[in-house]
């Protein structure tokens, strides 16, 4: 009995015998297809993050279909691989976080981590095709006591940035990359001439083959890298193209191949030192001149306009002053950058004297020549934008502003502010608005008005007591229920009320007088007509 | 005598002159009008808060009607409402506001718009200002060809701001007026009872002037002369 039901067991479910069958009768008998369990949730749970959140893909479409581009760590437990379609991705594991590849963002990222790389590890680094970084650390590594300890460190700072990453430290730029994708450790050190020892058990994929490439040496047989070495030259050559056997020269190290490293950008930034200390405002002032000149030839022969500029003066106690003024344009008009350092040179404090002056353009953005009309630009209008600098170099960026429309009925609210050189939207002028407008409403006493929507006759305001001749109204502000709860019924009824002096007031009253929800009937000025 | 020839500033002949477009302003005015590139001083009648508005709303009007370009407002506090304004001639897509907390900083911030050029007209509130200052002012309005607006606020009810001397061209004094009549409830075109107190190379003058349209532009009442003059108020006025 025990082998029959291990035997039943055995077998799929669906061919399983009924219970009928069997003769009992007494079980419920359940519907096969529901016992059956899915492939997916037979799958062990590689890691207690991946149960919160799903396996995650990122795709890419290749010739009508999408493929997948990268996988992270669950999907890849799961059998799924980059280059696989996301068909059949999704047949495996239902539930994946399917997100778009941003191949761009990447290669931006890239170009980031190696403009990172030449600052930090070493001064020669280049962006290897779609997820790699090479970096030249010949004469780098003893700064870092060593190459291993290197390695870890570099893996140590991608860690901490959320990147996974591998290092491999070859010789030779193909044995590196070939080292770094297809290697067993996340380190690899591969030491000298023995390239091909290394390489030799490697798919012919590590050598930066092109799919022709690849497809023909699959049909010879050709599978690995020690396959290949161990061919006659010149055949190979021949069947599959010369560049084949370039690569891998490249990686043995027969055929060199250099970097082409990333440049970084270099602030424009140009200094004066002195034989002896100065410290006379008009000499700083001469020295600032100086150096205008000289940064604005360096961005003319750049092309750029400065953005915002630094101006760090080094004292004789090694105490430095620094004075920064900002441009709402690309400039490089010595005149303009000169009046806004000498508006700030009375916050230089020089001390027992300034050894040197350095002019940096901290921030800068390409400027391109602008073309003069016939008079030479004599009657050209005047730029707003140096007015602008002149005014935030003086009181600040929050002093000035253009005031510009937004959408809403509640006063204080339908003004918003732009930058002055931005376009600003322009108000209805269908209803009277106050020229002065009070900062907050402000409460007023002994009103006479009559219930629901008459204009008080008369009321007090900051101890004078004002006799209402004529008015206009109500204006009804409804309170705008989604901002805050407790605006959902409130209503100000504006009116517009002259008194006896033709002096003209725009007050209103919290609530409609008809329902106890939209106000206290409390009255207040908000702000007053010309 | 030299002196004064020597500080008093030459009025160049070539000078362009902005009209109200009211004939009885105009034909008051030296020049036809308000001389563009120069400077102008506003004050409220009293210190009341809407004859400060008034002033506001009338320095607002010639502002925008100076040229089309933008026009820049320097404010000591920033109780100026925008919308107001734009009714008043000035559109939100012209106006830039500044706010200059301390008039020193309000009255460098000016001379500096108006020797730069690109505006139409530049808009100052103070409350004090000395004849040195009025007289930089009245020079940098004259390079940058820029109509300078020197708005004087009143800081307390004792201290007329028009009473110190100043070297702008005109001196204005601007007072709340009851409103047009209406044949219905309500409230008409605002009226202001505007006073030039002093103008170079004429004489003072008052009138009752209906309040600026969305163009910025005054008018005459239809018929001053039935109305009932404006009760005075206030302690007795001194002459700028």
């Amino acid at each position: 009995m025990q082998m029959r039901a291990q035997q039943i067991e055995s077998l799929p479910v669906h061919q399983r015998p009924s219970a009928r069958e069997l003769g009992r009768r007494s079980e419920v008998a359940d519907n096969p297809f529901r016992a059956m369990s899915s492939p997916t949730k037979a799958k062990p749970v590689a890691s207690g993050v991946e149960q919160m959140f799903p396996p995650m893909v990122t795709t890419i479409a290749q010739k009508q279909r999408m493929i997948l581009a990268a996988v992270d760590d669950a999907a890849a437990a799961a059998g799924l691989h980059p280059g696989m379609a996301l068909t059949h991705a999704r047949a495996l594991m239902p539930d994946l976080d399917v997100r778009d590849a941003d191949p761009q963002g990447d290669r931006a990222l890239l170009h980031r981590l190696a403009l990172f790389a030449v600052r930090r590890w070493t001064p020669t680094a280049q962006v290897d095709e779609l997820d790699g970084l090479l970096m030249d650390i010949s004469g780098v590594a003893h700064l870092f006591d060593g190459e291993q300890r290197m390695a870890r460190h570099i893996l140590r700072f991608c860690h901490r940035a959320g990147l996974f990453g591998r290092i491999a430290i070859a010789d030779t730029v193909g044995a590196a990359h070939a080292l770094a994708r297809f290697g067993k450790e996340r380190i690899s050190i591969c030491r000298t001439h023995e390239e091909l020892t290394a390489l030799g058990s490697m798919p012919i994929a590590a050598l930066r083959l092109d799919e022709r490439q690849r497809d023909g040496a699959q049909r010879l047989g050709i599978e690995r890298i020690g396959d290949l070495v161990a061919m006659p030259r010149a055949p190979l050559s021949r069947r599959l193209g010369g560049s084949l056997l370039r690569r891998l020269d490249q990686a043995t190290g027969r055929l060199a191949e250099p970097l082409v490293p990333v440049v970084p950008f270099e602030m424009p930034d140009v200094v004066r030192r002195f034989a002896e200390p100065i410290g006379a405002a008009e000499t700083i002032a001469r020295v600032i001149a100086d150096l205008t000149q000289d940064l604005a030839r360096l961005l003319l022969s750049r092309g750029l306009g400065v953005r915002i500029l630094r101006l760090v003066c080094e004292r004789v106690d090694r105490a430095e002053q620094a004075v920064v003024v900002g441009t709402a344009r690309g400039t490089r008009d010595i005149a303009h950058m000169l009046r806004l350092l000498t508006m700030k040179i009375e916050t230089i404090d020089p001390g027992f004297g300034i050894d040197s002056m350095r002019l940096i353009a901290l921030r800068s953005e390409p400027l391109d020549p602008i073309a003069l009309t016939a008079d030479f630009g004599e009657n050209a209008p005047a730029d707003l934008a140096s007015l602008v600098d002149q005014i935030v170099t003086r009181l600040g960026q929050a002093a000035i502003y253009r005031p510009t429309a937004r959408e809403s009925d509640v006063p204080e609210r339908s003004i918003g502010r732009v930058f002055p050189l931005e376009v600003a939207n322009c108000w209805s002028t269908l209803w009277p608005r106050p020229a002065r407008m009070l900062r907050r409403p402000e409460r007023i006493e002994n009103v006479l008005a009559g219930l629901p929507d008459h204009p008080p006759k008369r009321f007090k305001w900051r101890g004078v007591t004002h006799t209402i001749i004529c008015a206009d109204g109500p204006e009804r502000i409804r309170g705008e229920w989604w901002r805050r709860p407790a605006e959902s019924h409130a209503v100000r009824d504006y009116f517009r009320v002259e008194n006896e002096h033709g002096e003209r007031f725009w007050v209103f009253r919290r609530g409609d007088g008809e329902h106890a929800c939209s106000g206290d009937l409390s009255w207040h000025i908000h702000g007053i007509f010309g | 005598m030299a002196e004064i020839q020597a500080i008093s500033p030459v009025l160049r002949p070539e000078a362009e002159y902005l009209p109200f477009a009211v004939a009885a302003l105009d034909e008051r005015l030296a020049g036809g009008g308000l001389a563009s590139a120069a400077l102008h001083e506003f004050a409220g009648q009293t210190a009341s808060m809407g004859d400060d508005a008034a002033a506001s709303l009338f320095a607002a009007g010639i502002a925008s009607r100076a040229s089309t370009a933008d026009i820049l407002w320097i404010m000591a506090s920033p109780d100026l409402f925008a919308p107001g304004l734009a009714s008043a001639g000035i559109a939100a897509d012209r106006l830039i506001q500044v706010e200059a907390g301390k008039d020193e900083d309000a009255l460098a911030v000016m001379e500096e718009a108006l020797r730069h050029g690109a505006l139409a007209a530049v808009v100052c509130e103070v409350t004090r200002v000395g004849m040195t200052a009025t007289r930089r002012l009245q020079l940098a309005a004259e390079e940058g060809g820029t109509t300078a607006l020197l708005l004087r606020r009143w800081c307390k009810a004792s201290d007329d701001p028009l009473s110190t001397p100043s070297s702008a061209v005109t001196r204005w004094r601007i007072g709340c007026a009851p409103s047009s009549p209406l044949p219905v409830a309500g409230v008409g075109r605002p009226r202001w009872q505007v006073s030039l107190m002093r103008q170079r190379g004429g004489d003072p003058f008052t009138w009752l002037l209906e309040g600026c349209d969305a163009q910025g532009r005054v008018a005459v009442p239809a018929e001053p002369r039935r109305r009932p003059a404006p009760p005075r108020r206030g302690e007795a006025r001194q002459a700028a």
